[in-house]
């Protein structure tokens, strides 16, 4: 990767100037070091989480209880495959390959988000996958399709697209057992009981505490505070919930008529740095899993390539 | 023994069993290229069996023996060279059973005729592993003999008449899928297995509703959600 | 992985319109790389066309050339239809 070398004074002006005037930054253009850092880090743990994210509900697919939820959820499990895809697309436009970063993941020196580090129990907690977990996600992702460095936002803007459908179904099928027999709408509280904390913990710690949220924001990397983009997500989630017929589990949880928000119960952070730190229900599992589908994949990816190599001169 | 059953029936447990790779392709790429295939399937299944009865009723609620499809869809993944081997023979002879159907007036024709479409790039995805992992590597090209070696015993079941789809000359459809199957394999420096094909073994097979050990837990999982709420709607 | 390159994806969404740019993707080879893109960009008939180009094959101005290589292009304002006064009432042009 070349870079202007001349003035690199004169290159940070033209930096700070398009991210001011709200133009992208592309793959070529001159960038701070720190800015193509937070990056990469940035979008290999969104894409970590996609993968990863396949997990949990991968583990319902066998056991989807009708055809049509069967087709649902097998799509949806893709469309994760097919989200990391575009994500380590988009961090290899700058200057990262994709198996340095699946290195990373396997080596637990990425991260990805400690929400698939809790276990899908029933088949409920398939919906609250979706209208909880895919809804955070969306809300936290939705700003980051105008995030300043282009491929980021691009992908963002697919996935965007694809994800609403993500969403619904979950929503769908909670209303459906919410509204079906006794044992399936308490099945459908039991996981919105289980899933509703660890959703809210999605949008990271507290603004006073978040270590690289100033400087993403300034980057435009980020758009909104993680305490901003929580509270859109509780106020969103409370009508739905009454919908639903179903309950979240706080008892602190009401409309403050003056905030014109909800207030909520605090949030048990010491969970969220334990399962951050390994220690959630998971963590061992899932990348146990991803790692082991990697080394037995190993043989598959040097036979075509052994193949290509041979035939290269063919066609 | 109804076509539409049989034809759903395999439709319906190789998707079951490619929905098995989710999370655990050998790379990303193929997670997708598998969940295609595993979706065209069960498509295909959910209007076949709907030709039939009530798609969940059949799928949930029968007995093992109560299923019609082919002793070959229904054997475990194995590494991914047993599951591309398992795709190669299946998807060959349904691409063209399909042809064959989609070109008569019977009532299969309409769906053949969308499906086959499908089957035929699951058809092409099967053989380009299969020269892939035949050509590739040492380790591969052994690992795709074995699949091919292991499965050749459930090709033979594949060629016995199905009652209702009488357009269909299955010697001349069993000449053809060997042929082809042959061309590929060859070209992929891989040998068609020698022996039995299981095609003159008279005890019966997945379309008499006689099924080998794995699918009896392969369904068990599959009906277990299904079954243990009676009447729910889902 | 490091042996499968990379590859630029490229997807006509409709008969009449170019392809454009969609995203990468690794492939062994480009027959593989065609059906992972079709795989991967027309999950939702996203496309009736797809192109895979290797990345490594593609050559692109560089941002340092950036004022050379479009500036000229932008004092040339007659080559936009914009640039010409028409009189009222003429029509068809």
């Amino acid at each position: 990767m070349t870079v202007i070398t001349e003035d690199p004074g004169a290159a940070n002006a033209a930096f700070d100037a398009a991210v001011a005037a709200d133009e992208r930054i592309e793959p070529r253009d001159w960038m701070p070091d720190g800015y193509r850092a937070t990056l990469i880090r940035q979008i290999a743990q969104h894409a970590h989480s996609e993968i990863i994210g396949m997990q949990p509900e991968a583990n319902w697919i066998t056991r989807a209880p009708s055809l049509r939820r069967k087709a649902i959820l097998m799509a949806k499990v893709q469309d994760e495959a097919g989200h990391g895809l575009y994500l380590y697309s988009a961090a290899e436009t700058l200057g990262v390959g994709r198996d340095e970063l699946l290195d990373k993941l396997h080596a637990g020196r990425q991260k990805y988000s400690s929400i698939f580090n809790y276990p899908t129990l029933t088949w409920a907690d398939v919906g609250a996958i979706g209208w909880l977990v895919d809804g955070a996600a969306i809300i936290n992702q939705v700003p980051i399709c105008r995030c300043s460095y282009g491929p980021y936002a691009r992908a963002m803007v697919r996935i965007c697209k694809e994800e609403s459908f993500h969403q619904r179904q979950g929503y769908e099928l909670l209303h459906t057992l919410s509204k079906g027999t006794a044992e399936q709408h308490a099945m459908a509280q039991d996981a919105v009981d289980r899933w509703w904390w660890p959703s809210l913990m999605m949008f990271g710690p507290p603004d006073d505490e978040s270590a690289h949220s100033a400087q993403s924001m300034a980057w435009k990397i980020k758009r909104h505070s993680n305490d901003e983009l929580r509270q859109r997500f509780v106020d969103i989630c409370v009508p739905q919930a009454e919908i639903l017929g179903l309950t979240l589990p706080d008892p602190d949880l009401k409309w403050n008529e003056e905030r014109g928000q909800h207030d909520f119960g605090a949030i048990d952070w010491s969970e969220f740095k334990e399962v951050l730190r390994g220690n959630g229900p998971c963590n061992e599992q899932r990348i146990s899993q991803r790692r082991q589908a990697h080394e037995d994949g190993a043989w598959v990816r040097e036979a075509a390539a052994a193949y290509a190599l041979k035939h290269s001169e063919e066609s | 023994m109804s076509a539409a059953l049989c034809l759903g029936d395999d439709a319906l447990v190789l998707s079951h069993r490619l929905g098995e790779w989710a999370g655990h392709a050998p790379v990303l790429e193929e997670e997708v290229a598998l969940a295609n295939i595993a979706l065209d399937l069960l498509g295909q299944a959910r209007v076949l069996l709907s030709l039939e009865g009530d798609e969940d009723e059949l799928a949930f609620r029968r007995e093992e023996r109560a299923f019609r499809n082919v002793q070959l869809v229904e054997q475990p993944n194995g590494d991914f060279a047993h599951t591309m081997a398992r795709q190669l023979y299946f998807s060959v002879y349904q691409e063209l059973l399909y042809e064959r159907l989609a070109a008569g007036e019977g009532p299969y024709a309409p769906l053949a005729g969308k499906a086959v479409k499908e089957v035929a790039y699951h058809r092409d995805h099967a053989e380009h592993w299969t020269l892939r992992l035949g050509d590739g590597t040492a380790e591969s090209h052994e690992r795709m003999q074995r699949g091919l070696d292991a499965l050749w015993r459930y090709t033979g079941e594949l060629f016995r008449p199905v009652e209702g789809l009488a357009e269909v000359d299955w010697a001349a459809l069993h000449g053809a899928w060997r042929s082809r199957v042959e061309d590929v394999v060859g070209r992929a420096t891989l040998t068609l297995p020698e022996g039995s094909d299981g095609s003159g073994w008279s005890a019966g097979g997945g379309r008499q509703g006689v099924h080998t050990e794995p699918f009896g837990r392969m369904i068990a999982e599959m009906q277990h959600l299904h079954r243990s709420h009676p009447g729910a709607t889902w | 992985m490091s042996d499968w390159p990379l590859w630029e994806v490229f997807v006509r969404s409709r008969r009449g319109l170019s392809h454009v740019h969609a995203g990468s993707l690794h492939a062994p080879d480009a027959a593989m790389a065609l059906r992972n893109a079709r795989d991967l960009y027309t999950r939702r008939q996203e496309g009736v066309s797809v192109w895979v180009v290797p990345s490594a094959e593609i050559t692109a101005s560089s941002p340092d050339e950036r004022d050379p290589f479009f500036e000229p292009a932008a004092d040339k304002p007659y080559r936009h239809p914009t640039f010409y006064e028409l009189p009222d009432g003429v029509k068809n042009l």
